[in-house]
């Protein structure tokens, strides 16, 4: 089947079969930020915006993605500027392996369009669907913060 | 210092915040093949039959490779140094299974979903053995997993015995004869697992000259490429072995649990193959911590100094025996290398029984010995009533000590001396104890529902294996003064692409962005034992500054050469001539490029060291325990360590942020279950708890300043050594609550529950009797 959706502002038409997930589509269209860490809901690697809500891909499938606003990090920033979270990130030593950055910075993003000053437990509770095994949250965090 | 001891940007952070394709799987293969594995659903049978003609009938369905398809080899899938410690007693596909997830068979599909519908229809007979679940119980069973004599490295296939060590130190029966007090402990810590992110992931595809290319998340290439090369037969020559960059390892990856097996298929097919793992898989057919049950003795003189420790371990290996014999001897010889004791002895057995795995996980056993010891520590202070801290600042190894353990019991060998250059652990403590307000806690009542408690750890790990972990690196020059460091060390998301950078840099006096990273790729940089024994700093560490050193010094030489002078000096990117004439970097290359003694600019050099330096550290735990029904809630960590010069300091914390988190969940949330046929019970996040970021308690890191002399720049290692103490301190702070003394992690509320109980009951008993209980096992007056 077919579906069209906008990915990053451009319109895109993907085919795909019935029982596919958002995840193995975009990863198939070379969406690479997109991760798979565990294929049923519980680590966020895969999130992505959809109307500029923070959702996990590996959840959400194909056909449910029609005339939705897709967003991935492949959007934030450009090729010679990030994004303040990406710079954040960075700056704050939030990146360790990396493998959870994106949905992190989707995540955060999601959070910070509704609420543009978050409290510790804001952050922490937007954050609670992305796991990661190496920072221990404490930079990410930060990051969120400042 | 201009780079060492700052905090910068990680050299691949660009790539990693954009989310560019620079993992393991980013990448489109034409022609390529995906790969399931049938996982066994008994933990112990034979293999009678296994038909998959039906599989075969599905379309996209291209193989179905069994036992029969491959020669028997027996190899271990752990990756260390050769020869391997650990025991050889895996086969690609063997004709009996081990544990629930041992491998039956590999699908070959062209599509994913292909390969997953075959799972379901190959049909296999199997003759169910009974399964040995405890290792207590697999000891000297007459049910034997392994029943192959002769397997290389494995102790006693009779008794279900992988791997043994026993070692003693002046005489411990009469220490204890003479000791004032004796104290007797058990205890035991549980199955856990790493949990990185990024599940495994193999690619392999030959390439144009036929030469295997495996493309895989691993943190040690060079054995993947020896490994892989003996198992499927092909020649190192015709392999090669690419580490992009990788979401996490822990210990996971530092194992051969795939790329074997997408070589075989790739050798077969002449077609690319893909195997990744499932979150499942990782949970129970992956690797994960080795269980041990240890019984601890420590003797005590009169003035509270140590006499003897005697440490016994019984080890459980799961179903293949990966590590299982170097882990236990970490596990004794980083304990037992804390404390000052005249006497020592430890025996340890690791033993075979039909559960999951285990394996090397970031702390490598000493995890495992630091609970204990620095739970039983604790006991004894209360005890004898003594202050945790005084009790253990009596003890503890300081500078100029010798640890004559390191040379009796190294990694699976005997090992070398060790004498403490350099130790920080007066300051972890007493930084630790104002940071954790330890005197003001100490204070709090121990009435009310809710109860307050403060518990200090400490602990020590190595600096690399001594005499085994070797690293190498080179450096070469281009002509705008800029340098491509190729070296063998594995970045597996530690950072240490950047700080082998800032190694290099500080040495050349150059700022960082003129150096370009590449690292880990066994046709292109040179060999590194692996990411792995906190061994990437020190060791890895050491062959970048040499290499550095040796390239400035023929940077010097060409500067003078082309200065026309004798003498000249060196810094800042410029040669420079006694009378003010002076040269760049930039120009000293091009020249030498292109006009003048043309050359390339460039050095190699190779490290390793007899010496392995332990970083110290103390980290200390506030709880507060509902006495009604045993939840407990952790309100801060506070760790701090000596990790000698630190090179890099927010990716330093960074290390003990994660590490604690880790901990955290071994501690009280994470354990691998089994039912009673050996089926796993958690193989999913929801389950299996790992920490999130509204789990996180207070984190406070601090780093207390040595200089190692045998270190680059005074370093010694951080990676490690923060995941051995919240568990033992957080046990600790407890009992300083509530009185409730656990012994066997995980901590779960119910454990203190059932205690909490015990106490009341004993409580009543003891008013009514009117007597004191008294905890000192025994006291020889
Ligand atoms: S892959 Fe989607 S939540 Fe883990
Ligand atoms: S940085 Fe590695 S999982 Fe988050």
């Amino acid at each position: 089947m077919r579906t069209d959706f906008i990915l990053n502002g451009k319109s895109v038409q993907a085919e795909h079969k019935p029982g596919e997930t958002a995840l193995e589509i975009l990863r198939r269209i070379e969406v690479y930020s997109v991760k798979r860490g565990c294929d049923y809901g519980e680590c966020g690697s895969c999130t992505i915006l959809l109307d500029g809500k923070a959702v996990n891909a590996c959840l959400i499938l194909g056909h449910q993605l029609a005339d939705k606003k897709i967003e991935t990090v492949e959007s934030f920033g450009s090729t010679f500027s990030l994004h303040p979270l990406q710079e954040k990130f960075l700056d704050e030593g939030a990146v360790q392996c990396g493998y959870c950055t994106p949905g992190m910075i989707l995540s955060a993003e999601a959070l910070l369009r509704n609420e543009p000053n978050p409290s510790d437990k804001q952050i922490r509770d937007a954050l609670a669907g992305n796991l990661c095994r190496c920072t221990g949250y404490v930079k990410p965090v930060k990051a969120v913060h400042s | 210092m201009k780079h060492i001891g700052k905090k910068t940007k990680r050299v691949d952070g660009l790539a990693l915040v954009r989310g560019e394709p620079v993992f393991a799987d980013d990448i489109r293969l034409k022609d390529l093949t995906y790969l399931k594995i049938l996982r066994s659903p008994h933990a112990h049978a034979k293999i009678l039959k296994i038909d998959s003609s039906e599989a075969m009938k599905l379309e996209g369905v291209i193989a179905v490779y069994t036992h029969e398809d491959f020669r028997r080899h027996y190899y271990t899938t752990a990756g260390q140094g050769y020869p391997e410690p650990s025991p050889r007693d895996t086969l690609l596909l063997d004709s009996k299974v081990r544990f629930v997830g041992d491998r039956v068979a590999i699908i070959v599909g062209e599509t994913l979903e292909a390969a997953e519908e075959a799972l379901g229809k190959i049909h296999v007979e199997y003759e169910i053995l009974p399964a040995l679940l405890d290792p207590e119980v697999a000891l000297d069973n007459e049910v034997q997993l392994h029943g192959h004599d002769g397997l290389p490295g494995v102790t006693d296939v009779k008794r279900n015995i992988a791997a043994h060590l026993g070692a003693e130190l002046g005489n411990v029966a009469q220490a204890a004869e003479e000791s004032k007090y004796v104290f007797e402990r058990e205890y035991s810590t549980p199955y856990a697992q790493q949990s990185h992110i990024e599940p495994h992931i193999s690619l392999t595809w030959l390439d144009e000259h036929n030469r295997l290319v495996i493309r895989t998340a691993t943190q040690v290439p060079f054995h993947v490429r020896r490994i892989v090369s003996e198992v499927v037969d092909y020649p190192i020559a015709k392999i090669r072995v690419i580490k992009p960059r990788i979401g996490g390892g822990f210990g996971s990856k530092q194992e051969i649990l795939n790329e074997e097996v997408c070589a075989a298929v790739t050798l077969k097919t002449g077609r690319p193959a893909r195997l990744e793992y499932t979150r499942a898989e990782e949970l129970h057919a992956g690797r994960s911590r080795h269980p041990q049950k240890i019984k601890l003795k420590i003797g005590v003189n009169e003035d509270y100094t140590f006499r003897f420790i005697d440490l016994d371990i019984l080890e459980n290996a799961g179903a293949y025996g990966s590590h299982s014999l170097t882990v236990m001897s970490v596990t004794a010889n980083k304990a037992l290398a804390l404390y000052k004791a005249p006497n020592i002895k430890v025996s340890g057995t690791a033993v075979y029984t039909n559960l999951f795995v285990a394996g090397a996980y970031r702390g490598y056993g000493a995890p495992q010995g630091f609970f204990p010891l620095e739970s039983m520590v604790d006991e004894i202070a209360h005890d004898l009533g003594l202050d945790p801290i005084d009790l253990r600042h009596k003890n503890y190894v300081k500078e100029g000590d010798d640890v004559p353990i390191a040379k009796v019991l190294g990694e699976g060998k005997e090992g070398y001396p060790l004498v403490i250059y350099t130790s920080g652990m007066k300051e972890c403590l007493e930084e630790g104890s104002k940071l954790i307000e330890w005197e003001e806690l100490q204070k709090t009542s121990s009435e009310g529902i809710e109860r307050r408690g403060v518990g200090v750890s400490i602990c020590g790990q190595g600096s690399g294996i001594p005499g085994i972990d070797m690293g190498a690196a080179f450096i070469k020059m281009n002509e705008d003064g800029s340098f491509n460091l190729l070296a063998g060390a594995t970045d597996l998301g530690t950072g240490s692409d950047t700080m082998l950078a800032q190694i290099a840099a500080e040495e050349l006096e150059v700022p960082l962005d003129k150096m370009i990273v590449y690292s880990s790729d066994t046709d292109i940089t040179p060999f590194d034992t692996g990411a792995y024994a906190s061994s990437t700093t020190y060791i890895s560490g050491g062959a970048v500054k040499k290499a550095a050193a040796d390239l400035k010094q023929q940077i010097l030489e060409m500067g003078k050469i082309l200065l026309e002078v004798e003498e000249a000096d060196i810094a800042e990117a410029y040669v420079t001539a006694s009378d003010g004439r002076k040269i760049s970097y930039g120009e000293i290359c091009t020249k030498a490029f292109y006009t003048d003694s043309q050359r390339q600019l460039m050095a190699h050099a190779s490290h390793m060291s007899y010496d392995s330096p332990p970083p110290f550290n103390a980290t200390f735990a506030d709880v507060v325990v509902d006495t009604e029904t045993g939840i407990f809630k952790i309100k801060k960590i506070v760790s701090v360590t000596d990790a000698g010069q630190i090179i890099n300091p927010q990716m330093a914390e960074g290390q003990v942020e994660g590490a604690i988190a880790q901990s955290l969940g071994f501690t009280h949330s994470e354990f691998m279950i089994a039912d009673e046929k050996g089926a796993p019970i958690n193989t999913d996040f929801f389950s299996y708890h790992i920490y999130t970021a509204i789990d996180m308690p207070e984190i406070v890191t601090r780093f207390v300043h040595t200089h190692e002399e045998t270190g680059p720049f005074g370093a010694k290692a951080i990676a490690e050594i923060p995941i051995n103490g919240p568990a033992p301190a957080i046990a600790n702070a407890i009992f300083n609550a509530c009185g409730v003394r656990i012994r066997n992690l995980p901590i779960t509320p119910e454990k203190v529950f059932l205690e909490l109980q015990k106490q009341k009951e004993v409580s009543l008993v003891n008013d009514k009797a009117g007597a004191l209980s008294k905890d000192v096992d025994h006291a020889h007056s």
